[in-house]
C-alpha cells in the first residue's frame, strides 16, 4: 500500500500501552491528515505525552497499530532512521546536547545521522536560528540561553531533519510567562506555513487560536474530541466540562 | 565431616590441589583463628572508631576553641596520611616507648602489634567518623532540639533520643562507607605481625607451598566478608529511613 | 528507548528530604542533609576525597626540622655523622631510584586501570545481558576485595619468568605490583563510567534518539563527551589515592621509597634518631607531589560545577 497525500498522515488505531500494570492508553485512536494542526489536551498523567511517544517510536506500544505515512511505526523491521527523517520531536525539558553551541545543536544530527555536507548543514543551521529568531545566538551554549531561546534551538534542531511531522510535548511548560510567547509565536510560523503538527499543551487559548483540531483525553481515552470552536463552547462529555471549568 | 575433609585429601594426592586447611586438622584450626582474629580486629575496630566518632563530633561542638582545634588538628591527620604509615607510626614510633612487663622469663610490651593495629586503625576510621557524625548533627534543625527541649527533654536527653537517632539514619551511607573501607584497610595489619587472616595464610603456605591454593582462598574468604558486609549495609539503610517520612 | 536503557541500579531507596526531594515542606531536616546523603553515593564511586592543604605540608615539614634538630642535639655532630649528611648521602637512592618508581607504578598502573576500566563501564552499560553481567560481577570482584590482597594474588601467582620459544622474558617485582595496583583502579574507573553515564538526564538519550542517532553515535559523540568533564576530577582523586597506596608494595619487597629508607636505616645501623627525620622526609616527598594534584582536582571541580 503506498500512501497518498490525501490519506491521514498519521493514522492511530486502537492503541494500548502500559508499563506494567498501570494502563496509560486504553484504547486509543485518531487520524491526523496533511498539513493539520492537532492538540491533545486533557489533566496529567491522562497519557498525551506517551501518546507522542509512540508515534515517535520511543517506546513501544502493545496492541493496535499506528502509521505514518502508510508505514507502520511498530513493525519491527521498520527503518527507525526513515521514520525520525520524517517525525521531529520537541521536548518539554528541551534536551539541548549541552557541551555543543546552538549552531553546534542543529548541525549534529544532519552531518552525524544524514551525511550531508557540512558547509551546506551550516548554511541551513544559520538561516533555520534566523527563522526561530535567534540571529547571533549561534555561537552560544545551552547554559547561557534562556528557556524560551533553549526551547527554540531544540525547534530549529528538529528543523533541520527537514521533518514532515512535529510533535511538540509540553514544550512551554517548563518555561517563564514571558518567555512562552516568544516560543508560541514561531510554532504558529510554522502552522501557518503547512508543517504538520501535533502540541500536547495546556495553553488552551494558544490551542484555540491554532489548532484545527483538538483531543481531549483523559486516564487513557479520548474523551472528546472537534474543532476548537464548537470543543470550546459545546462541550457534551462531563469531564470535559469540568477540566474546561477549571483551566478556562 | 571426615569424608568431606578426606576428599580434599584425596583431591591432593590425585591433582595436587592442596587445600591444606581442610585435611590437616593443625592448619584448619590455624586458618580459624585468623579468620576469627580478622573478624575480631574489625569488629574491635568499627566499635572503637564510631564511638571516637561520636565522642568527636561532640568535643567538636565544644565552646573551647582549643578543643575544636584539637579535634581539627586529629581529623587532618588521619584523613590525609596513609594508614600504613599512620600503623607504621603507632607500632615502630610510639610502640618504642610503651613500657614491658615481665611475662615469666622475657618482657613483653603492654601493648602487642595486634593493639596497637586496633589503636591505629581505629584512629584512622575514627577521624572519618567525627566529620560524618558531625555533619549529621547539622543536619537537624535547631527547631526539632528546641521542639524536643519545649517536650520537657533536658539538653543530653534531646541529643541522646532526638538528635543522635535523627542524625544517625542521616550519616548512615557515609558511615557505611566508611566501615567497609576499614575492613578492607585492616588487611594492612598484616605488615606489623598479627597473625590475622592475611598473615596465617601466609604462613600456610610457606609451610606447605600452595601459594596459588592459599591465595584463591584468601580472596575468596575477602570478596565474601566484604560483600557480605556491603550486602547488610546497603539492607540496613533502607530499614533505617525516616518513618512517616518515607514513599 | 526507554526500555532499553538501564536505569541507575538504586543502591539505595530513596529517602524523601534525605536522600532525594522532600514530599513535604516540613523542617524535619536541612537540606544539608540531602548532601550528605548524595555525597556518601558520590563517594562510592569517585572514592575518599584527598583534601590535603598547604598547611598541611608546612607543618610536616616543621616537624621534620624539630625530630632533625632534637636528633642533631643528641649525637654528636660531626660531618657524616649528621642527621642531614647522613639524610643527603641517602637521597639519590630514596628519590632517585625508590620514589621514581613509586611514580613510574603510579602512571603505569593508572594508563593500565583506566584502559580497563573504561572498557568495563562501558561494558557494565551494555544492552547484551550477558556482557553487562560479567561486567558488573567483574567490577564488584575488584571493588571489594582489599587492595593488599590484589596485589598479593598478583605478586605471588604470577611467575617472575615466562618462556616465549627461547627468549625468556622476566617479569620484575615492580611491573607485577603494578598489575596489582591497576586491578582496583580498573574496578574503581569502571564504576566512575556507568556512575558518570547514568547521570546524564535521560532526556539526552530521547533526544538524540529522536533525532535518529544510534546507539553508538549517541553514547560516543552525546553522552560521553559530556561525561568526561564530570570524570576528569574523581579520576585524578583516584590518582592521588593511587600514589599514597603504592608504598603498600614496599611490604612485599618491592624497592620503592619505603623499603628503600627502611634499609638505608639498616644499613645505619638502626640509628634510632634518624627514623622520624627520614620518615617525615618521605611524607614531605609524598606531599610536595600530591598536594598540587589534589588542589588541581578541586579548582576543576568547582569549574565544572560552574559551567554544568
Amino acid at each position: 500500500m503506498t500512501w497518498t497525500p490525501d490519506q491521514p498522515i498519521v493514522s492511530i488505531q486502537n492503541v494500548r500501552k502500559s508499563f506494567g500494570q498501570l494502563v496509560v492508553l486504553h484504547d486509543v485512536s485518531l487520524d491526523v491528515a496533511k498539513g493539520e494542526v492537532i492538540c491533545v489536551i486533557g489533566p496529567s498523567g491522562s497519557g498525551k505525552s506517551t501518546l507522542l511517544r509512540c508515534i515517535n517510536a520511543l517506546i513501544p506500544i502493545d496492541q493496535g497499530s499506528i502509521t505514518v505515512e502508510g508505514q507502520e511505526v511498530h513493525d519491527p523491521k521498520l527503518d527507525k532512521l526513515e521514520l525520525r527523517k520524517k517525525v521531529g520531536m520537541v521536548f518539554q525539558q528541551y534536551n539541548l546536547f549541552p557541551h555543543k553551541t546552538a549552531l553546534q545543536n542543529v548541525m549534529m544530527a544532519p552531518i552525524t545521522v544524514l551525511k550531508q555536507d557540512k558547509a551546506e548543514v551550516e548554511q541551513r543551521a544559520y538561516q533555520l536560528l534566523k527563522k526561530v529568531r535567534l540571529e547571533g545566538k549561534e555561537p552560544s551554549y545551552p547554559g547561557e540561553l534562556s528557556g524560551g531561546q533553549q526551547q527554540r534551538v531544540a525547534i530549529a534542531r528538529s528543523l533541520a531533519m527537514n521533518p514532515d511531522i512535529m510533535l511538540f510535548d509540553e514544550v512551554t511548560a517548563a518555561l517563564d510567562p514571558e518567555t512562552v510567547k516568544e516560543v508560541l509565536v514561531t510554532i504558529r510560523e510554522l502552522a501557518e506555513e503547512g508543517m504538520t503538527c501535533m502540541l500536547v499543551t495546556h495553553e488552551m487559548g494558544f490551542a484555540r487560536e491554532v489548532a484545527d483540531h483538538i483531543y481531549f483525553t483523559d486516564k487513557g481515552l479520548i474523551v472528546e474530541h472537534g474543532p476548537p470552536a464548537t470543543f470550546f463552547n459545546e462541550a457534551k462529555d462531563p469531564r470535559t466540562k469540568e477540566f474546561l471549568s477549571q483551566i478556562l | 565431616m571426615e569424608s568431606f575433609y578426606d576428599w580434599f585429601r584425596t583431591l591432593y594426592n590425585d591433582t595436587g590441589f592442596n587445600f591444606v586447611y581442610f585435611y590437616e586438622e593443625y592448619e584448619r584450626e590455624r586458618f580459624i583463628r585468623g579468620f576469627w582474629l580478622t573478624i575480631y580486629l574489625s569488629v574491635t575496630c568499627v566499635v572503637f572508631s564510631v564511638i571516637i566518632g561520636v565522642v568527636g563530633a561532640w568535643l567538636q561542638g565544644s565552646n573551647l576553641k582549643i578543643t575544636r582545634r584539637i579535634v581539627q588538628g586529629y581529623i587532618q591527620f588521619f584523613r590525609n596520611t596513609p594508614p600504613l604509615v599512620q600503623l607504621f607510626f603507632f607500632y615502630f614510633g610510639l610502640g618504642a616507648f610503651t613500657p614491658s612487663v615481665d611475662a615469666g622469663g622475657y618482657y613483653e610490651p603492654i601493648i602487642g602489634s595486634f593493639g596497637w593495629a586496633v589503636i591505629s586503625l581505629s584512629f584512622f576510621a575514627g577521624a572519618f567518623n567525627v566529620e560524618i557524625f558531625r555533619s549529621g548533627i547539622e543536619a537537624v534543625p535547631e527547631s526539632t532540639r528546641e521542639a524536643a527541649e519545649a517536650l520537657g527533654y533536658n539538653r543530653l536527653q534531646a541529643y541522646i533520643h532526638v538528635i543522635l537517632p535523627l542524625a544517625f539514619r542521616v550519616c548512615l551511607p557515609a558511615l557505611n562507607n566508611n566501615l567497609v573501607n576499614l575492613v578492607k584497610t585492616t588487611t594492612l595489619a598484616y605488615a606489623i605481625a598479627v597473625p590475622e587472616l592475611m598473615y596465617t595464610a601466609n604462613q600456610i603456605w610457606s609451610d606447605n607451598v600452595n601459594v596459588p591454593e592459599m591465595m584463591m582462598t584468601l580472596w575468596i574468604v575477602y570478596i565474601l566478608l566484604v560483600g557480605v558486609l556491603v550486602w547488610a549495609m546497603h539492607r540496613w539503610e533502607r530499614k533505617m529511613r525516616i518513618p512517616g517520612y518515607g514513599q | 528507548m526507554i526500555g532499553l536503557f538501564r536505569t541507575p541500579r538504586p543502591e539505595l531507596r530513596a529517602i524523601p528530604g534525605v536522600t532525594g526531594p522532600a514530599q513535604t515542606d516540613l523542617p524535619v531536616l536541612l537540606p544539608a542533609a540531602q548532601l550528605i546523603g548524595r555525597k556518601a553515593r558520590q563517594d562510592r564511586t569517585n572514592g575518599f576525597r584527598l583534601e590535603l592543604k598547604a598547611w598541611h605540608g608546612l607543618f610536616l615539614f616543621l616537624l621534620f626540622l624539630f625530630f632533625t634538630g632534637v636528633a642533631a642535639a643528641q649525637v654528636d655532630n660531626t660531618l657524616d655523622k649528621g642527621v642531614l649528611a647522613t639524610l643527603w648521602r641517602w637521597i639519590p637512592l630514596i628519590v632517585g631510584q625508590g620514589f621514581v618508581l613509586n611514580l613510574i607504578i603510579s602512571f603505569t598502573a593508572m594508563a593500565l586501570g583506566t584502559a580497563a576500566g573504561v572498557m568495563l563501564g562501558l561494558g557494565q552499560i551494555s544492552l547484551l545481558p550477558q556482557v553487562r553481567g560479567s561486567s558488573w560481577f567483574t567490577t564488584q570482584l575488584f571493588r571489594n576485595s582489599p587492595w593488599l590482597v590484589l596485589l598479593f594474588c598478583v605478586m605471588l601467582l604470577l611467575p617472575f619468568e615466562i618462556t616465549i620459544g627461547d627468549v625468556i622474558i622476566r617479569i620484575p617485582d615492580w611491573t607485577k605490583a603494578t598489575i596489582g595496583f591497576s586491578l582496583p583502579i580498573m574496578a574503581n574507573i569502571s564504576e566512575l563510567v556507568r556512575g558518570a553515564v547514568q547521570s546524564i538526564p535521560s532526556g539526552q538519550w530521547e533526544a538524540a534518539e529522536s533525532l535518529a542517532f544510534t546507539r553508538r553515535q549517541t553514547l560516543w559523540q552525546i553522552i560521553l563527551p559530556q561525561c568526561v568533564k564530570r570524570m576528569i576530577p574523581p579520576w585524578m582523586n583516584w590518582y592521588a589515592i593511587l600514589t599514597m597506596a603504592t608504598p603498600i608494595c614496599s611490604i612485599m619487597g618491592v624497592q620503592e621509597s619505603v623499603n628503600l629508607t627502611q634499609q638505608a636505616l639498616v644499613s645505619e645501623d638502626s640509628r634510632p634518631e634518624l627514623l622520624a627525620p627520614f620518615y617525615l622526609f618521605l611524607l614531605v616527598i609524598f606531599f610536595c607531589y600530591c598536594y598540587p594534584i589534589a588542589r588541581w582536582t578541586v579548582s576543576l571541580e568547582r569549574k565544572f560545577v560552574v559551567k554544568l
